[in-house]
């Protein structure tokens, strides 16, 4: 297990190492990006183009890159060109708000995708099954910009019944602490705090939806096939023979290991869930760090752009490690190879 | 000879691609999605003629027309117009022919990469085989229209760039389902026996090989050109792929944003639009994935 551990982490060493190498090749290849690099040393706002040719053609190649590798150990990611902050500490500020609504979409996907997976399966190839199938084949194949835009068009313009954009209601002011807004208006001092709360859970429901919707296509359908590959297997069929209803059946024993792909499933959501944070967040005025990067690219701010990629590629390829070693704690099946 | 061939008819055996399509029309809502979207080809193909008027021509004294069966709508302008006055109807169906062409150019593009790449990597040392799979691996990791929108920011927004952005993103599939049947059947018995024939490496290749790879290829087809679709259209929506008075579907849509309130049918129908075109084409790829019988790995 020890051994399997260390050669996902040699796994993630390389994934890492491959991922600073684009990210500098981004920033060596269009030498705006460069400008951070001078920037740590003269601290000036504006640089001129002698300097970054002075860069870019007085250090070798493999010298700027283990320049920029300690860079970026040490945490220097560069500094926006428009705001002058440091990406880093921007990108601490804008991605809680992007996990906050990721969780909301996961939450909302496996609330209500595993149910249907479930029954679907139970009535296999049968009218529920099938209406289930296709319903998620249609959820699948939905532009969700043009999904947010009717379900605003619907619940916040005819209705009137959630909020068009933001995370919380104007009229509230709440410092953040950890950047997730939920827990910070729980903790926070204020008179209106409870308030607060539902309001940030109000501006949380449209947004979440929206982002939960293919991957809760995505969720019912592989709950459907491994609940499906399960149900048959033999001992489920003593369990029955045993003369356990069919409802503890399902969710005590056939639901434990028909989780273990949907546990993969997942995985793979994640680079789904930060694409639709793109839209989404651009759609819902929600300042996450798709809306920074988006409006970075916007206002052409190189280092932003390449701090940004970097940050999220991390993350994206840390959880996918956390979530193998999860996988091969929870299936000792998958500790063979 | 007449009467040996009678007597042989319900033996005949099916070619394979016979032998697919039987499979394909037996399942009747592939069918129905296979003729929506050759319908779709064809708008885009014949869209001078179906079109009634030029797609960037604006009518001022006809803004926010609403569709014909409206009661303040105009016949004249059968899906209505959008807010400089151009007509809706025009404006999807020339859509159409720039989504339909786009998608293709991004699907040959990454296809031809992918497949060349997929198949050195497959056949090659083991070196190469680890580097190309490294990377792709990579590629495969980072959230794909992030990527592209990336990519975009670093080459320059507009129609070309985007279309290489987003081949880009595609690429590493087409290597893993090419690498991963090339694999399945390299070690197969019928390949044995024909290398034991004496045959030729090339020959081997494009005579045994290539020909039991092309389901998984084809069906990587389906879904690559869906993706293509949706991500030029998210492209187009973020205002980095097609350029505004292109009539884009995804460009329509972010131009017609503000004007949700006003002129709902300005938003819906490009919508529609995309969303039926990419169920056509997700129906008929789960069609020909059942027709040729691929178990999903």
């Amino acid at each position: 297990m020890l051994i399997l551990i260390l050669r996902q982490l040699l796994n993630f060493a390389v994934s890492f190492f491959v991922l600073t190498v684009f990210t500098f090749s981004l920033a060596h290849l269009f030498p705006q990006g460069l400008s951070f690099m001078i920037d740590q040393k003269t601290n000036n706002d504006i640089f001129s183009t002698e300097q970054i040719e002075l860069v870019t053609q007085t250090s070798h190649v493999l010298d700027s890159y283990f320049q920029y590798i300690s860079q970026i150990m040490t945490g220097h990611f560069g500094q926006s060109e428009v705001r002058g902050g440091s990406v880093f500490e921007e990108f601490f500020v804008y991605f809680p708000a992007t996990l906050e609504l990721s969780f909301g979409a996961i939450l909302f996907a496996l609330g209500l995708g595993l149910p249907l997976g479930i029954f679907a399966a139970k009535n296999k190839n049968r009218w529920p099954d099938k209406l289930i199938v296709s319903t998620t084949l249609v959820g699948y194949s939905i532009p969700i910009f043009w999904w947010a835009m009717l379900l605003v068009l619907f619940f916040s313009l005819l209705l009137g019944i959630t909020p068009v954009a933001s995370r919380i209601g104007f009229e509230f002011d709440i410092s953040p602490v950890t950047g997730f807004m939920l827990i910070d208006t729980l903790i926070s001092n204020q008179p209106y705090a409870k308030e607060a709360f539902f309001s940030a859970l109000h501006h949380l429901i449209l947004p979440a939806i929206v982002l939960g919707t293919i991957p809760l296509a995505v969720i019912t359908r592989s709950t459907r096939s491994s609940m499906i590959s399960v149900l048959s297997e033999d001992y489920i069929r003593s369990a029955k023979a045993r003369g356990i209803t069919s409802t503890q059946v399902i969710w005590m024993h056939a639901l434990r290991n028909a989780l273990i792909p949907i546990i993969t499933t997942l995985g793979l959501q994640i680079s789904v869930l930060i694409t639709g944070s793109l839209l989404t967040e651009s759609i819902f005025s929600w300042p996450g760090a798709g809306k920074w990067l988006l409006e970075a690219v916007y206002r052409r701010d190189f280092p932003v752009i390449h701090g940004g990629i970097l940050a999220i590629a991390s993350f994206v390829i840390l959880t996918h490690l956390l979530l193998d070693i999860l996988s091969m704690m929870v299936d000792p099946k998958q500790r063979r190879h | 000879m007449a009467s040996q061939s009678e007597f042989y008819h319900h033996t005949r055996i099916p070619s394979t691609y016979s032998r697919w399509w039987r499979h394909f029309y037996e399942n009747k809502l592939a069918v129905i999605a296979l003729v929506v979207f050759l319908s779709i080809v064809l708008i885009a193909i014949f869209a001078d003629f179906l079109a009634p008027f030029d797609p960037a021509k604006s009518f001022t004294d006809a803004i926010h027309t609403p569709p014909s069966w409206y009661d303040n709508g105009d016949t004249q302008f059968l899906l209505g117009t959008d807010y400089i006055g151009r007509d809706m109807f025009s404006r999807l169906v020339f859509g159409a022919r720039l989504s339909l062409s786009l998608a293709t150019a991004v699907v040959l593009l990454s296809a031809s990469i992918g497949i060349t790449l997929g198949v050195i990597s497959s056949l090659a040392s083991r070196w190469l085989d680890m580097l190309i799979m490294r990377i792709m691996d990579f590629v495969l990791a980072l959230p794909s229209l992030l990527l592209a929108v990336v990519i975009v920011a670093i080459i320059g927004p507009g129609l070309p760039n985007a279309i290489y952005a987003v081949a880009i993103v595609l690429v590493p599939h087409f290597v893993l389902v090419t690498r991963t049947a090339i694999k399945h059947e390299k070690n197969k018995e019928y390949v044995i026996a024909m290398q034991l024939d004496g045959s030729t490496r090339t020959r081997l290749f494009f005579h045994a090989i290539l020909p039991n790879i092309l389901p998984p290829v084809i069906v990587q087809f389906s879904l690559a050109f869906s993706t293509a679709i949706l991500e030029i259209a998210a492209l187009g929506f973020l205002g980095l792929g097609a350029q505004a008075p292109n009539p884009e579907w995804g460009t329509i849509l972010s131009e017609s944003h503000n004007n949700i309130m006003f002129a709902p049918w300005t938003v819906t129908l490009p919508g529609l639009a995309i969303f039926f075109t990419l169920l056509s084409i997700n129906l008929v790829g789960d069609g020909l994935r059942d027709a040729m019988d691929i178990e999903k790995k």
